[in-house]
Order: C-alpha cells, then sequence, then structure tokens
C-alpha cells in the first residue's frame, strides 16, 4: 500500500505538513467517442529519460519542470530511470519500465482494440517537483498544447 | 511530490480538451489536489502498476483507469479506489 509510513520521518513530516496545490475549479472534458477510436498518450513522471536525452536536473531548486519527448515507437529497454528520489525502491522499474510508463501494455490494447491507436510521442517528466508553479504555468500548458495538437483524445498519466 | 505532479499536468491538458486519468499512490494527495480522474492504487511508491513482469496486473491496472474515462456517470472529481484481486 503507498503510503505515508513508507517514508523516512522527515520526509513523513515534510509531506504532512507541505501545501498541496489544489485544482481549483476542476476542468472536465467528457470523452465523446468510444475507446476504440482513440489516440492515446501516456505520461510518466517517473524521469525516464532515452541515452541521447539531456537527464534531468536532479540540482535545480524546487524541482526540474522539464519534460521528455518518448517516441511511442520504443523498446523500454532503451528508458534509463534517472530520478533522482531516494524514497522509492528503484529496481522494480529498471527491471521492467511497464510498472510505471506501460508502454508495452498500450500496444496490446490497441492491437486488441481496445484503444484506437497511440500518439506518436508520450511525455516524461521526473516528478519530484516542490515548487510547481513553474509547472503549472509553463511547462504543462506546453505539454498540453502538444498533444492537443497532436489530436490526442485520452491520456493515462502515472506516477510513481 | 510525483502524485501531485501527474495531477497538475492532468489539469492541463483537460482544459486542453484531452480526457485523463491519472494513477496514484497516496489518496491523500489526490483528495487535496482533486485531478478531474483519479484511480487509487494499494501499490507501494516506485510500483505504480504492481511488480515488474506482470502483465496482466499491468493491463488490469490500466482497463480500471480507462473505465473512469468511460464511465459517463461520474462527476467531477473522480477518485476511484481500484480493485485488488488475483487478476
Amino acid at each position: 500500500m503507498g503510503d505515508l509510513s513508507e517514508f523516512k520521518t522527515t520526509t513523513r513530516l515534510f509531506l504532512k505538513s507541505y501545501p498541496w496545490r489544489r485544482i481549483d475549479p476542476v476542468p472536465w472534458t467528457q470523452l465523446g467517442k468510444p475507446l476504440s477510436e482513440c489516440r492515446l498518450t501516456l505520461i510518466s513522471s517517473a524521469g525516464f529519460v532515452l541515452p541521447d536525452q539531456e537527464p534531468f536536473d536532479r540540482f535545480i531548486p524546487g524541482g526540474d519542470v522539464s519534460f521528455r519527448e518518448i517516441p511511442s515507437d520504443i523498446n523500454v529497454s532503451e528508458l534509463t530511470d534517472c530520478h533522482k528520489s531516494k524514497s522509492y525502491d528503484h529496481s522494480g522499474l529498471r527491471r521492467d519500465p511497464n510498472v510505471a510508463f506501460p508502454i508495452d501494455r498500450v500496444r496490446e490494447l490497441v492491437e486488441s482494440g481496445r484503444i484506437g491507436s497511440l500518439n506518436h510521442r508520450y511525455l516524461s517528466f521526473m516528478g519530484v517537483i516542490t515548487a510547481p508553479g513553474r509547472l503549472i504555468h509553463r511547462t504543462a500548458p506546453e505539454a498540453a498544447k502538444w498533444l492537443a495538437d497532436d489530436g490526442v483524445d485520452i491520456a493515462i498519466l502515472v506516477p510513481v | 511530490m510525483c502524485n501531485q505532479a501527474v495531477c497538475l499536468v492532468a489539469a492541463e491538458l483537460e482544459r486542453q480538451g484531452i480526457v485523463t486519468v491519472v494513477i496514484q499512490l497516496l489518496r491523500r494527495v489526490a483528495e487535496k489536489v482533486q485531478p478531474p480522474r483519479a484511480l487509487f492504487v494499494p501499490f507501494k511508491h516506485g510500483y505504480p502498476l504492481d511488480k515488474p513482469g506482470q502483465s496482466e496486473r499491468q493491463i488490469a491496472v490500466l482497463e480500471a483507469a480507462l473505465s473512469l474515462l468511460e464511465d459517463k456517470s461520474l462527476q467531477k472529481p473522480v477518485l476511484v479506489d481500484y480493485k485488488l484481486r488475483e487478476d
């Protein structure tokens, strides 16, 4: 079970007093067609990068709010975990990146006809962002515009 | 922090007309941040789709997430618990 008891005391205390950003008003888009006709994208915050990409910056105060474009036709074995957090066990997702970035699984969902198609790109963030203002005002809107321009209908977002 | 980050990105996608669902490992964060649709999973941090190499479980979690997109009776903000079973 993912709960605060997994973390060391200092992390637990930080998370208990952290001013979480409430989304208000909550935006809402209703699905307008069957999933079998939808284009899907994935977004992971597990800090995955490809070999030719710049790793996320571990030292930016408040967190690195940038994102990487991950082509949807990659082999998941090409992904490198560069998430800086020591608060969780990285061994599972390093062994099988689908644990946090289910690239192989969504291909299967398209093959079975459950989902219409996959967008040509997914996005990778490093989610340890304690000061999310730059994410809210700059990079998340930029990411959303990219994906809207791509014609994406649905997105599954996966934290670690 | 990862849980909050994906919620905030989801909100922007939803504002752009993309229907979203976020996986959540901390129920408390989903309750505080209130993304449009969240599936709370009972797995440890680092394992949002459970143990490695279990493709059936991974598909089951994704199916549970997709069902939140399809269910037109749900009202925002949606927070649903993934029902753990032997997949």
